[in-house]
């Protein structure tokens, strides 16, 4: 199932956050969004799942999801979004219990997330027990008990140190290695889009549009902390985003 | 960096090395178990002593060894069970009555914004009424007996709740509703694995107050056609300036207080150990 937005523009009042946006996210890829705060990166993504409506323009699903996809368009969020009264295992089997997927056929499910995001002996423990780095693992690994067709990160690691993210983003490497998914990665952090991304969005500054998408053909097993040419593409990202950087930061906030 | 490259001026060489001093102490309260302990019986022990010795005269405070003894007598004859079984009851059905009506009216609140604009007011008018000076009427709504003292003591609960359960919802992380909704849970699963559990602790402590105001209400309540009730037990040694029996009473109505705090904070800690 692939993802298009076609000229999606949005306004807050008469306040412009957005104009124009066209984008195609194809089947199995990962798409990065990086732009400059207040570029409206995680508003777009709340269009795309569907949690908010546009102004202007469409998100359509192209293609059926498969059958066995209980949640097509599945949110990792940057704060992980877990609920502090449930286990590891109970956070889990939240999202399926809502399909009717409850005692041995929820097991076998859960038990195979946390499996693939090494989580298996911490299935009885408490959020409130789980390091940053953990919770956003148990927050990934109830994406993946629905099956989604696409998944829509929200700065997923933003709100972890900088050696869990590196960790993280093997896992996802890893995890996407092993099965392809789709996803809208949003991102502030140039590293984490260069290191995840096949193609990686620029956005300029409010109004948020288009200013380049970057493909990078590196496979993502491949690229590795500190390869030369990453670097050159984060160079690269950088350059287009510095000004608008700059000025969004020296923008007042007009709310 | 290290201090060898630092030239050393003759007056750093001569300066005198001191501890710097400590100055992040206090404002961090800690758990003290016996100082509760010690203040009681320490005020207990001085009331008696000047009560024996006569620098507290008999009219101003009981001795606390004859309240003591009353309590006993009480418990002896068994009179104590024929007044604490009906307010017992009395303060059970009222403040069931009330908390739950005022959880379920809180919860609508919070969640429906039609529900809330219309009875927000509504409540804000209510609170702040003595429920005692409604008494009278309630007498003549629901009849002398114990239907009055229910109504009287569900009334104060359920006003405090409300405003303790709509807050409660008000507070759920609006981040976890998005999640819910963002998997497709239903409205029902929402309010019910969400919402509900999120709004908790605000609504546990909101009923620590309510059945503080219900044991209060509940001497107000048996000011009017009770025979038998700790309540009356209260106003009628009061009546009678029978000080000893009102502070029997008085005790009674404190050990019940602490005795139902003690039970919230008990399913406090068995629903709640989620928290940090």
């Amino acid at each position: 199932m692939d993802i298009r937005l076609e000229n999606v523009s949005h306004s807050y009042d008469n306040f412009e956050v957005m104009r124009d946006i066209s984008l195609e996210i194809p089947h199995g890829r990962i798409v990065c969004i990086v732009g400059p705060s207040g570029c409206g990166k995680s508003t777009l993504l709340r269009f795309i799942g569907g949690l908010e409506r546009p102004k202007q323009g469409r998100v359509l699903q192209v293609g059926t999801p498969p059958a066995d996809c209980l949640n097509p368009l599945t949110y990792i969020f940057q704060d992980f979004a877990l609920l502090p009264w449930r286990s590891v295992a109970g956070n889990i089997s939240l999202v399926l219990e809502d399909h009717g997927i409850k005692g041995a056929a929820a097991k076998e499910i859960i038990d195979d997330v946390l499996a693939r995001t090494k989580l298996t002996d911490f299935a009885k423990a408490l959020p409130k027990q789980l390091s940053g780095g953990m919770k956003q693992r148990v927050a990934i690994a109830r994406a993946l008990a629905v099956n989604p067709a696409v998944m829509l990160m929200d700065e997923p690691l933003s709100a972890l140190d900088s050696q869990t993210r590196e960790l993280l983003m093997d896992d996802l490497v890893s995890l996407w290695t092993r099965t392809p998914f789709t996803a809208v990665y949003v991102t502030h952090n140039l590293a984490e889009a260069v290191r995840l991304g096949h193609s990686i969005v620029v956005l300029s500054r409010r109004p948020g549009q288009i200013r380049e998408i970057v493909h990078l053909d590196t496979p993502l097993a491949e690229r590795q902390f500190g390869d030369p040419e990453l670097d050159r593409q984060q160079r690269h990202l950088w350059q287009l985003m510095r000004d608008e950087a700059r000025a969004a930061d020296a923008e007042l906030l007009d709310v | 960096m290290s201090d060898t490259t630092m030239p050393h001026t003759p007056t750093e060489a001569r300066a005198e090395a001191r501890t710097v001093s400590f100055r992040g102490g206090g404002f961090a309260p800690q758990r003290k178990r016996w100082v509760g302990g010690v203040v009681f019986v320490l005020l207990i022990a001085i009331a008696e002593w000047g009560t024996r010795s006569g620098w507290i005269s008999a009219l101003t405070l009981p001795k606390p060894s004859d309240v003591l003894e009353t309590l006993i007598e009480l418990h002896q004859s068994g009179l104590l069970y024929k007044h604490l079984s009906p307010s017992l009851s009395r303060l059970v059905v009222g403040a069931a009555l009330g908390a739950s009506l005022g959880v379920g009216v809180g919860v609508l609140i919070g969640l429906f914004s039609y529900i809330r604009a219309g009875l927000v007011p509504l409540v804000a008018a209510i609170f702040p009424i003595p429920k005692i000076a409604l008494l009278p009427l309630f007498v003549i709504w629901f009849g002398i007996d114990e239907g009055s003292k229910y109504a009287l003591i569900a009334f104060g609960t359920f006003t405090p709740t409300v405003v303790a359960t709509y807050g409660a919802v008000d507070n759920v992380d609006r981040s976890l509703i998005r999640m819910g909704q963002s998997f497709g849970l239903s409205w029902l699963s929402i309010v019910r694995k969400i919402v509900l559990p999120g709004a908790m602790p605000g609504i546990l402590s909101g009923l620590r107050i309510s059945l503080a105001i219900a044991i209060i209400l509940l001497v107000a309540a048996e000011m009017l056609g009770a025979e038998y009730g700790i309540g009356a037990y209260i106003l009628e040694a009061g009546a009678l300036y029978d000080l000893e029996r009102l502070f029997a009473g008085v005790l009674i109505l404190s050990v019940l207080g602490v005795v139902l705090s003690t039970v919230i904070g008990l399913i406090e800690r068995h629903l709640l150990d989620w928290r940090s």
